[in-house]
């Protein structure tokens, strides 16, 4: 009964999973519990938004223009091989709604807003901040932590709207006015094809579901970083490294629950 | 920054969201097409619907005037039961028929309701009485091949003596 026997590396790798799941679920009800103060105090709450959402606004916007600039050159050039340009407004407006707008909004909101949040709760920690609030008899889960949370929760369905629309409008620009898709066309067929709530309404929820969740990734890993130099970019990484493959993985299970019929 | 051009901001970012979220569903998906007049309900039995799916549009000389409600099985008449809504403002005769037709070769099943001729007309929880099923492409086919086959097979009896000669 070695202590690195092949059997017990096994077993505490297991265990070590199951703690890591433990906590990060302990973690999640904590910031629940505690999320009182985004009702008394919620100015704390828009500054945060302000902080996750207005800065990250240029970044969703272009690429979401590009976005739909390739999808429109894209589609067109499939579609055109069977004759039927007029659908490239459905194809473009299914595709954001249901799938890109809310992923890649994810992925570079995990990017974009998910790295800052874990590098400053980190850095707040190695410079014991935290512990000087709780010194003060601030508990730093609710100041520093709640407010952060429902910021990014708030702040990333707003963000994949506006991705989805600015995306559409991109490829409305490349299809109608530069390739020449009869607008009404364009329209008529994205208004068929599209309904509110099995394709709107269930893109809007699953960037619910992956702004919690990249949130949650970014501030557990900043909380949870070694309080060294080291500590924190490693800390960094694994949010975009995790958070990425969270948000990927939840995708295809959310589509295949919402779009299984 | 000062309090109040922090709020400010917040708030045109906020209402950026929702000015995408009316576009998606208004310009993008088909919140705009949904009517809010009142209805009167109306079934129709089939032997075929073929794919005909609820939310589908009730047309009558190609204006909408109804979208299909839902669609059962009755296990006594093993028919299917298409319930479809119509506008209060469209009244129809009693004897007006129904038929499922596509749009275009390969579009999507709607329903036909052709107006009959008699004095009373149709309301709420009446049954439309004539109907017309969806035509499976491939029985078509299949009734095709079959009566072309048939033709074939009458012939050949009356060439064989021809051959003869």
């Amino acid at each position: 009964m070695t202590p690195d026997n092949p059997i017990t590396r096994l077993g505490g790798w297991v265990r070590s999973q199951i703690d890591a799941i433990g906590y990060f679920a302990r973690f999640f009800t904590t910031l629940l519990s505690h999320s009182g103060i985004a009702l008394t105090r919620p100015r704390l709450v828009s500054q945060q938004i302000h902080f996750i959402g207005n800065y990250s606004l240029l970044i969703i916007a272009v690429s979401g223009t590009f976005v739909g600039f390739v999808l429109g050159l894209q589609g067109y050039y499939t579609l055109n091989r069977y004759g039927s340009e007029e659908a490239l407004g459905l194809l473009v407006a299914l595709s954001l709604v249901r799938e890109l707008g809310p992923v890649v909004t994810a992925l570079l909101f995990a990017g974009r807003a998910g790295t800052s949040l874990t590098a400053e709760i980190g850095l707040m920690k190695a410079g014991e901040q935290l512990s000087a609030m709780e010194v003060m008899a601030v508990n730093p889960i609710r100041r520093v932590l709640v407010p952060r949370f429902w910021g990014g929760v708030i702040a990333m369905p707003i963000l994949a709207a506006i991705f989805s629309m600015v995306g559409i409008l991109g490829g409305w620009v490349v299809g109608v006015l530069m390739i020449g898709v009869d607008a009404g066309a364009f329209w008529s067929q994205m208004q068929n094809g599209v309904d509110v709530w099995r394709d709107v309404f269930n893109g809007v929820l699953k960037s619910m579901v992956f702004g919690i969740t990249v949130t949650l990734v970014a501030l557990y890993e900043g909380w949870q970083a070694k309080p060294t130099p080291e500590g924190v970019s490693r800390a960094t990484t694994r949010t975009v490294v995790v958070g990425s493959l969270a948000v990927l993985a939840l995708d295809f299970l959310l589509t295949a629950l919402m779009f299984a019929n | 920054m000062s309090r109040t051009k922090t709020d400010f901001w917040v708030g045109l970012f906020v209402l950026l969201g929702a000015v995408a979220l009316v576009f998606l569903a208004l310009r993008a998906g088909n919140l705009s097409s949904w009517s809010f007049a009142p209805t009167y309900t109306l079934s129709a039995n089939f032997d075929n619907i073929g794919s005909l799916k609820v939310r589908a549009p009730v047309k009558s000389a190609g204006v909408v005037v109804g979208r299909v409600a839902k669609i059962t099985f009755d296990d006594k008449t093993y028919q299917a039961v298409v319930w479809v809504n119509l506008e209060k403002a469209y009244l129809f005769p009693k004897d007006s028929s129904a038929a499922i037709l596509t749009s275009g070769l390969l579009g999507e099943q709607y329903l036909g309701l052709t107006p009959g001729s008699e004095e009373v007309n149709l309301s709420d929880g009446d049954k439309i009485r004539y109907t017309q099923d969806a035509v499976v492409l491939e029985q078509l086919i299949s009734k095709f091949l079959y009566g072309s086959a048939e033709k074939q097979g009458a012939a050949t009896p009356m060439n064989a003596p021809k051959v003869q000669n």
